[in-house]
This record gives C-alpha cells, sequence and structure tokens, in this order.
C-alpha cells in the first residue's frame, strides 16, 4: 500500500520515492520519533538547569518573540494620536548638560569633522542638494522643552532647538507618503522611524541644546529629536537623511529591540 | 437541589494556570528590565532568577506576557461577573470577620475545612490581588505610552512616579504569591482542587464538618 498519494505538480517528480525502503523500515521510522520526542525534552529540561531562564537567544524562540514584537509595531502605529502633544516643561527644569548615551562609551567618541560635513538627502526626495550647516542654521527654528525617555528607564528634561523635520522634507521634496524615514549617524549608527512619526509636530532636527549649538558628546552637529520616540530613536550626529518604503532596522532593533518604540 | 457546579470549573482552572505562567514571565522579565536602570541602589535581580539575557530580550519576553496576562485577565474578569463567581465566592467581606480571622491566621489558628467558602482573609487577599494587577496594568500603560497615555501617568505624579508604582504593584504580587503558594502546600487539597475541580459545591455543603488543624491559602 502506497504511503502517500504520488504528486501530479509540474515541479515534483512524477512518482514517489520507492515505497519498499519506508515499508522496510516502518518501524525503525517511528521509534525515531519518539526517540527524539524524549531526548528533546531531556534537553530541554537540562538547557533550563544550566542556562537558568535564558533560553532567550535560541533561535526558536527569537523567532516568536520578534514576531510578537512586529506585531507590537503595529499596535502602536494604531495607538499613535499624530495630533497628540508631549508634555512640555518650562527651562528652569532642563538639566544641564544633558545625559550621555551610546553604544560606547563617551571617553570614545569620534567627534564629526565639521570641515567636510555635509548633511546628504538620498531615497524619496526631489531635491537631493546636500546641506552645509550654515544654511540648517539659517532655517526658522523651533523649541521644545521635552522629555527624553531612555528604553532602560531613566529620564530628564533637556531644551532643544532646531528646523522642525516636516518642514524641513516639505521644503526638499520628500515624499510624505512614504513609510519611513531613515537617519545615518556619524558613527555608523542608523535607525529608522516611521513618517507619521517623522511628522509629528514636536519633532526636529536639533542643532542646539539649551539654546547653544549641541556639543560632541550629544549630537554636533545634528541629531533627532522627538518627544513621542524613546530616546534611542533619536540618533545624534547625523550625516545623511534617507525617505523609502523599504524596512530596515537600526542599530538597536538589530540587538533585538521594539522597533517602533513609540511614546 | 442537585448541582452539577464544581469548586474550580474547567474555565477557571484554565484561566488560573495561564495566569500563573503569564505572571511569572512577567516578574522575572521585569526584574531584568528593572536592573537596567534601578529604582534602589541597594537592590539587583541576580541573574539566575531573572528572564532574558539582556535587557531586550527581558523587553521582548516582557510584552508578550502582557498580551497573554491582559488578555486572560480580561476573560477571567467577565467570566467571574457573569457566572455569578466573583459574587459568590468574593463577597461579602465583613470588616468584623476579617480582623477576627487575620489574627487567627497569624496565630495558625484558622481553620479551613470546607474548600467551597472562602473567609475574609481569603476574600481580601484575593480581591486585593485583582485589584493589583488592574492597577499594574494602568502604571504599566503609562510607562509604555507616556505620551500616548499622558493622563495615565499625571494618576503617578510623574513617569518615575508610574515606575515606582509599577515596582510596588510587583512587590505586593510576589508577596501574594509566597502567601497563595506556602498555604497552597500546607493544604494540598486546595492545590488539587485547581488542578482537578474540586468538590461539588452541593456535595460539601452537606458533609460534615471534621475539624483539621490547617490554615486557609
Amino acid at each position: 500500500m502506497p504511503l502517500r498519494r504520488p504528486f501530479t505538480s509540474l515541479f515534483r517528480p512524477q512518482r514517489g520515492p520507492d515505497q519498499t525502503v519506508l515499508t522496510e523500515h516502518r518501524e525503525l521510522i517511528e521509534t525515531i520519533g519518539r526517540r527524539k520526542l524524549l531526548r528533546g525534552t531531556l534537553s530541554l529540561g537540562a538547557l533550563t538547569m544550566l542556562t537558568g531562564c535564558n533560553i532567550s537567544d535560541r533561535d526558536a524562540v527569537q523567532t516568536v518573540l520578534r514576531a510578537v514584537s512586529g506585531f507590537n509595531d503595529g499596535v502602536q502605529a494604531l495607538l499613535f494620536d499624530p495630533n497628540k502633544l508631549a508634555p512640555t516643561y518650562t527651562a528652569s527644569q532642563v538639566v544641564k548638560p544633558p545625559r550621555f548615551n551610546a553604544y560606547y562609551e563617551i571617553e570614545d567618541l569620534k567627534p564629526v569633522d565639521i570641515g567636510g560635513w555635509k548633511l546628504e538627502l538620498s531615497g524619496l526626495i526631489a531635491d537631493k542638494r546636500p546641506w552645509s550647516l550654515e544654511r540648517i542654521y539659517a532655517l526658522p527654528e523651533q523649541e521644545e522643552i521635552i522629555k527624553h525617555i531612555c528604553v532602560e528607564g531613566w529620564d530628564y528634561i533637556g531644551q532643544w532647538s532646531g528646523p522642525n523635520l516636516r518642514d524641513f522634507l516639505t521644503r526638499v521634496g520628500a515624499d510624505l507618503t512614504a513609510k519611513y524615514v531613515v537617519f545615518h549617524g556619524n558613527d555608523d549608527y542608523m535607525e529608522s522611524i516611521d513618517m507619521p512619526s517623522a511628522l509629528h509636530p514636536q519633532t526636529i532636527l536639533a542643532t542646539k541644546y539649551a539654546g547653544e549649538p549641541i556639543t560632541d558628546p550629544f549630537g554636533f552637529p545634528l541629531r533627532l529629536r522627538t518627544a513621542v520616540k524613546l530616546g534611542f530613536k533619536n540618533p545624534k550626529w547625523i550625516r545623511a537623511i534617507e525617505v523609502t518604503n523599504s524596512y530596515s532596522p537600526g542599530f538597536w532593533e538589530k540587538q533585538g529591540f521594539n522597533w517602533f518604540s513609540g511614546l | 437541589m442537585k448541582s452539577s457546579i464544581i469548586m474550580h470549573p474547567l474555565a477557571v482552572r484554565l484561566m488560573h494556570w495561564t495566569n500563573a505562567a503569564a505572571m511569572i514571565v512577567m516578574i522575572m522579565s521585569g526584574w531584568k528590565i528593572y536592573n537596567d536602570e534601578v529604582l534602589f541602589g541597594f537592590l539587583h535581580f541576580p541573574e539566575e532568577i531573572v528572564l532574558g539575557i539582556w535587557a531586550q530580550h527581558a523587553l521582548q519576553w516582557h510584552f508578550l506576557g502582557m498580551w497573554i496576562l491582559v488578555l486572560n485577565g480580561l476573560a477571567y474578569l467577565t467570566y467571574g461577573v457573569l457566572s455569578g463567581r466573583f459574587r459568590r465566592l468574593f463577597f461579602p467581606i465583613s470588616p468584623r470577620e476579617l480582623v477576627r480571622e487575620a489574627v487567627a491566621a497569624l496565630r495558625f489558628r484558622l481553620k479551613h475545612t470546607d474548600l467551597t467558602h472562602y473567609n475574609a482573609v481569603q476574600k481580601s487577599l484575593y480581591v486585593g490581588v485583582i485589584l493589583v494587577v488592574a492597577l499594574q496594568v494602568v502604571s504599566g500603560l503609562a510607562i509604555w505610552k507616556p505620551v500616548q497615555f499622558s493622563f495615565l501617568v499625571s494618576l503617578f505624579y510623574d513617569f518615575q512616579g508610574a515606575r515606582l508604582a509599577h515596582f510596588a504593584g510587583m512587590t505586593a504580587i510576589v508577596l501574594f504569591i509566597l502567601v497563595h503558594v506556602s498555604l497552597a502546600i500546607l493544604v494540598p487539597r486546595t492545590l488539587l482542587g485547581m488542578l482537578t475541580g474540586g468538590p461539588r459545591l452541593d456535595a460539601s455543603r452537606e458533609t460534615a464538618v471534621t475539624p483539621s488543624p490547617t490554615s486557609n491559602p
């Protein structure tokens, strides 16, 4: 008796493999399943003892967890109200200087060489001519005193100013219906955010902190400051902005952090 | 009248153990997230008891457990209200009885012979922990979405206040679990009841109450 019907698809062999092999080894094949199950159970048990509960980086576990994280991206996009403003604060509450954070220590900072610096534009943008710092400084400034909330749990109040990102994207003829705005940092740091968050009224390209040009550790000459994302979604030392429809995970998302990370 | 209702119907048992699993995931991953930026300098949770190698894994677990906890919790609340279970088992709570039984419980003199009837201490602990979990969801939402749900943040003064409340809620839940599990082990019939369903509600009423030197979960 054949164990399965022969395939009729063009892409499959006209007949299945020789069934006698299966028939002869039926007993072995059946025990393999049971043995594998037993072994699997044992190794799963042993694993939990060896590593405590840290099974999180196993491929199968990561696949599930990252799928849930992707689902949570969608939920957050639905929860996001493009007109909802984050609370703002007074100048007396501003922390000076701001708190340093990067994926390396402050001693390893490589300041941007401003001599050769230009803001490059790419992707779905009509006018891709690079921007000098002087031209960016000449744009109308928006100041916001907002909370910086880190994924770790700390927060501080900062006073940021610079051109509004929506105005800037409009000015350079970016496709505002595109899905993502990607920021490339000087230290190979890359982050992408969704277009609705990029167009939020409290999202700016910050050039100043507390009225003075941002200093090196905090993103000189240009960084993103948005009141609607966690801290790590605010790249510093920006050297290029890209508008695109294709998703690319940023530095921290590749490590497993949630991409949307909206506040 | 012959009733076929058992103490813990299958739905309740499924929701109880689902909640237990989700709660363990939430607490252990929460400890790892906490370790990244502690509220109290003296308190770091040992790596052996946290879930997640790095904070991002703990966050992944936390935001998976969140769905199971909330959906299961909503199903439980709906069931508890509609079936009359909450009304039958948790209410009324007499303050006078509560004080008397709390004192008896602390002296290990509180009898627990009829599994189908909760004493005032049990009632307040069960109702209390349900309220704490509900508050935990509120403070959790405030931390997750401090801009979209800024009105929730203001309930806790500010963002750090919400973190503190979330930590306090965790502490209360962990204390509840310690008491709950210890007493369930002391009175194994209750643990068995949550696995197999326990006594029939009418049958137990007719059974003669025999004193037993046990406490209550």
